[in-house]
């Protein structure tokens, strides 16, 4: 298993190189060093004196990917590609156009991003393989197929419509909780359960239907058979059984995504103002903020890597037959 | 039943801790408990602050913090109008002496092209502490406590609440001698040193110098700005310094008022210039430290920004004169009393508007703005066209303030471009007859539910050298019928187009239709309405518009190289003179020529003459005189169409008191008041839960559950006999 990861993570740093270099060139095909000192000096009284200052001292006054003007290896390292980039491989992310540190931003926003999507993520799931193995149980009965047109029907309704629908209802005209916000303590509960429930209704449509596609194939089997031969109740064969062996399918979807729950919602994070760091990158991307972005895309390949890797040592834990030989 | 029971003891501890953290106040309460009836006032911001480097900010959304934290030599009084200077960290306005060529001093009436230099001397008022701060505390020997950073101190600490010292000092001249040398620091990139360096002497020199300094030090080292002279900067005494301006720049005196000329202390600087500081946000730029009203507590610019009362301030007292309306709105009810009122200022981040109006109507916010999505909820016409409140806001006590804010927003024509540029006769009338066809008050009424009004000329109401009435119009494009100001008829339009040689939108030469291209940088689903509208506008004259959308800096590149023909812009007062307007127009400000603020690159030497004579002198009948020849020239050039000043309709609920507009007094927080007593009776009222659609939905998910649960215990119970028998 060893040399396998070692593999993998040889694999990661191409990939990464890759991400990076496609980050760079369509951050700066949009937007020009002079584009990005604009951004930041403001709109009034600036001068062409203050934008070459400013590109000066971030070293933004430098060629993209080659300084023809440098000799030998300075061609290639003495530029905004090189200087920006190899930093940011030993995770040393720097400050942003603003002056504030990128890591310690990170680690600040970073629970605030955790605290709607692990509740959301894990009660999600419980929630929609339950409603998936219920409507595999009652397959070909009038229950399936209205769970199938409510699956349906949810997952053409935008996300944006739960939000503001979710917050029109329950905090506009029952006003049971807060319609944006963030608090921490037992406070937290309060701004975080109508986003996870939105997280969670957005979510049953699709996901119900594609577990239920997995139980269906599952429950046909002879082993599902065998065990309720032998008198099982229903629900064991369903959760024990039928769950069980369903479960590489689920887990290549699933875990992939759990790396990536640090990354927070863009959307979610937005419109209940939680200072998430899926509200950090839009952000940036607003603020042509390239620190910021190419860091943001850095960790999210990276922690999508590592979700891939972790999927796939999923398996051998739940299929005894997989091994990373 | 023990399923029931089971799901019982996970849900009945969550609704206790929801039940228990609304204990007391509505639910939907976004503020911790403690808070109820305190004398806070709530607020909200959108865009997070890029910079409360006083030397660096320029932007409103920074002002809403830092003018409350730091206070200039001078400040504008609240209620007066118009806007009268008052002093504010000095102890009286400015004493201003002008020199002539030989260093004699000239009488106040002698003409300004006499004037070499004016000195400014300010003294400062004594007494007067900064905030208690961690720069300033100091050991029993009374070194600093935190200068060098004792080991152990830095790495526990995340703000700057967690420097358990603090300490005050008095503040003295060498502080706002200091700040103006910050000016030219090479790292802080202040955007009025190239204006300033035009008049304070050596500033532009002490610039290079400090170039030169900065790059012999190591990286992230503090550059100590003490040991540098500033040559047009002196220091008197404790309490009085002088700046030298060449020529005369009345001008200063507003400056005089912005945060650019707040003293910062010397310790506080070196404070935050320690090694690891930045790496922990802990920075001028993120955390101010003034003398003024308030100090900042709480900065999480992703969250919220917190100010508290400072309570080492001077101390002050409400105005007790004010303009004739006030005193029947009640602005003058706290005459003499001592101000700040509130003792703290929470600014929640909402980036998304509708919480924010939400949060408004629930009584979490006590002021906001009207966007167009609420515009019809909350304000409503009378068929008279006079502006009120709808009904549903008039029950919850809700009044609206209007005023027209010191902007402009123009389209502006590219002087330099071959069709619309230029001083001949031809491309002047093609501008005026857009300007006439192009029709404001339309704009005004659809787009901006009536929150506008038409320009004349660049001054903004309020604004000295903006006239009311007939003398006030442009009479290029309206004329004046039954006491108002009428927009030409289209037909006149038509007739000067033909008369610059495009009779039916044609050019008359070569026969090809007329193709006008206005660059913008908005997008969206409004922008479409909106470019739908403006080609219906060219139309009225058979001419043809090509919309090229594109972003901000993109726009800024080709007004730089002279590349627009057509473009938007707008411009937001820094103070309340007409020259911080006519400077737009003025020739040496050119884009092209010398990357200015006169994006239009219009240049008429009259008008440049009349702009040098003018911007100087005092507000009079002599200037009035200058400012109508120059709006004639002008308004007869045409190089923008003069476009509209925005009317800023601000809610406020009834238990916030003593406000008053003025977009250019941006210190406005000491003189506010809230009722919080009041503010939290009508809060519980408004938002009381509305528990029975949560039984509703229970009772819906158990009728729903409940036919799979039977369905299921059937088919659990089922035997192969019952089965066999109910199949066959």
């Amino acid at each position: 298993m060893f040399a396998y990861l070692v593999r993998r993570l040889a694999y990661a740093l191409p990939i990464l190189i890759g991400v990076n270099l496609i980050t760079f060139a369509l951050f700066f095909v949009v937007n020009t060093p002079d584009d990005m000192a604009r951004m930041q000096l403001g709109v009034k009284r600036v001068t062409p004196e203050a934008i070459e200052r400013w590109k000066a001292e971030r070293g933004y006054d430098k060629p993209l990917f080659v300084n023809s003007a440098a000799a030998g290896a300075q061609q290639l390292t003495d530029t905004i590609f090189f200087d920006k980039s190899i930093r940011m491989f030993a995770f040393d992310f720097g400050r942003a156009d603003d002056g504030r540190d990128i890591a310690r931003e990170i680690a600040t926003r970073m629970g605030p991003s955790l605290a709607i999507a692990l509740p959301t993520f894990i009660l999600g799931l419980f929630v929609t393989v339950s409603f998936g193995l219920m409507l595999v149980f009652f397959r070909a009965t009038a229950i399936d197929f209205w769970g199938v047109v409510l699956c349906v029907a949810m997952m053409s309704i935008s996300s944006l419509f739960y939000i503001i629908g979710g917050q029109w209802l329950v905090s506009k005209v029952w006003h049971l909780v807060p319609i944006s916000g963030y608090g921490g303590g037992l406070d937290a509960p309060r701004f975080l359960i109508l986003p996870v429930l939105l997280g969670i209704i957005g979510g049953i449509g699709s996901s119900t239907r594609w577990y239920r596609t997995i139980f269906l194939e599952e429950i046909s089997r002879d082993y599902v058979r065998t065990a309720r031969a032998k008198g099982v109740s229903e629900l064991v064969v369903l959760f024990r059984h039928v769950l069980k062996n369903a479960m590489i399918p689920i887990l290549t979807g699933v875990v992939v995504v759990i790396p990536l729950l640090f990354m927070g919602s863009l959307i979610i994070e937005s419109f209940f103002g939680i200072p998430g760091l899926g509200s950090y990158t839009i952000d940036a991307i607003q603020s042509q903020d390239f620190a910021v972005v190419r860091a943001m895309v850095f960790i999210g390949s990276v922690l999508y890597i590592v979700g891939l890797i972790l999927t796939d040592l999923s398996y051998t834990l739940v299929d005894p037959r997989v091994r990373f030989e | 039943m023990p399923c029931l029971r089971r799901s019982l003891r996970f849900v009945l501890p969550l609704l206790a801790v929801v039940a228990l953290g609304g204990c007391g106040r509505a639910w939907n309460d976004p503020y911790p408990v403690d808070e109820g009836t305190a004398n806070v006032l709530y607020s909200a911001f959108t865009n997070r602050p890029k910079h409360l480097d006083p030397v660096q900010s320029y932007a409103e959304d920074e002002a809403t913090f830092l003018y409350q934290i730091y206070e200039p030599p001078l400040q504008y009084h609240y209620l007066k109008r118009p806007f009268e200077l008052i002093p504010g960290a000095a102890a009286s306005l400015p004493v201003i002496t002008r020199y002539d060529h030989g260093g004699r001093v000239l009488p106040e009436s002698a003409p300004n092209d006499q004037v070499s230099y004016s000195i400014y001397e300010v003294q400062i008022r004594q007494g007067v502490l900064f905030q208690p701060h961690a720069a300033f505390a100091t050991k029993a020997d009374g070194s600093p406590a935190y200068v060098p950073m004792p080991p152990g101190v830095l790495e526990n600490a995340a703000t700057m609440a967690d420097f358990p010292l603090t300490g005050t000092r008095e503040l003295t001249a060498d502080d706002f001698i200091y700040q103006l040398k910050r000016l030219a620091h090479p790292h802080l990139h202040s955007p009025i040193l190239e204006l300033m360096g035009g008049y304070i002497p050596g500033l532009k020199r002490l610039h290079e110098t400090l170039v030169d300094a900065a790059r012999k030090l190591p990286e992230g080292a503090w550059l100590d700005l003490d040991p540098f002279a500033l040559d047009g900067v002196e220091r008197v005494d404790r309490y009085t310094y002088r700046i030298r301006i060449e020529g005369a720049y009345p001008q200063l005196l507003y400056w005089m008022t912005m945060q650019f000329f707040a003293p910062v202390a010397r310790e506080v600087d070196r404070f935050f210039s320690q090694p690891g500081m930045a790496e922990k946000n802990l920075t001028l730029d993120w955390w101010p430290v003034g003398t003024g009203p308030y100090m900042l507590v709480e900065n999480d610019p992703n969250a919220r920004m917190v100010l508290a009362r400072n309570p080492n301030y001077r101390g002050e007292t409400y105005p007790c004169e004010g303009a004739p309306e006030d005193a029947a709105e009640g602005l003058l009810a706290d005459c003499g009393a001592r101000i700040p009122f509130i003792d703290r200022a929470v600014f929640t981040r909402e980036k998304e508007s509708i919480p924010y109006w939400t949060k408004f109507l629930q009584g979490y916010y006590d002021a906001s703005g009207v966007s167009s999505d609420n515009f019809d909820q909350a304000v409503q016409m009378s068929s008279s066209g006079e502006v009120g409140l709808s009904d549903e806001m008039r029950d919850k006590g809700i009044e609206l303030v209007t005023s027209v804010a010191p902007t402009v927003m123009y389209m502006g024509f590219n002087m330099r471009d071959p069709v619309v540029g230029g001083d001949s006769e031809r491309a002047r009338k093609l501008r005026l007859a857009l300007s006439i066809a192009i029709d404001q008050e339309e704009f005004i009424s659809v787009f901006l539910n009536g929150r506008g009004t038409s320009a004349m000329h660049p001054v903004p109401p309020g604004i000295f050298g903006n006239e009311a009435g007939e003398a006030g119009i442009n009479p290029e494009v309206y004329t004046w019928q039954d006491g108002q100001a009428v927009r030409k008829p289209v037909a006149v339009a038509r007739q000067l187009l033909a008369e610059a040689g495009y009779p039916g939108g044609r050019d008359a030469q070569s026969g090809e239709p007329l193709v006008m291209h206005l660059d913008t940088t908005s997008s969206g689903l409004g922008e479409k309405a909106y470019v739908d509208w403006l080609t219906k506008q060219l139309r009225k004259i058979d001419l043809q518009l090509v919309v090229r959308a594109t972003d901000w800096n993109r726009l800024q590149d080709k007004l730089r190289k002279g590349n627009a023909q057509l473009f938007y812009m707008g411009w937001n007062a820094d103070y309340p003179d007409p020259e911080n307007f006519y400077f737009l127009l003025y020739g040496p400000q050119g884009r092209v020529k010398s990357q200015g603020e006169n994006a239009a690159n219009y240049e008429n030497a009259e008008f440049d003459r009349l702009f040098e004579q003018m911007k100087a002198m005092r507000n009079g009948p002599e200037r009035l005189a200058i400012i109508r020849r120059m709006n004639r020239i002008v308004q007869h050039d045409a190089p923008w169409i003069w476009g509209l000043h925005q009317k800023a309709y601000v809610l406020q609920h009834g238990w916030l008191k003593n406000r008053k507009p003025g977009k250019i007094i941006r210190n406005t927080l000491k003189y506010q008041r809230v009722d919080a007593a009041a503010r939290a009776r009508l809060r519980t009222e408004w938002n009381q839960p509305v528990v029975w659609p949560l039984a509703l939905i229970g009772g819906v998910l158990l009728l729903t559950v409940w036919p799979a649960v039977r369905r299921y215990r059937q088919h659990e119970r089922q035997t192969i006999r019952v089965a066999a028998a109910g199949e066959g």
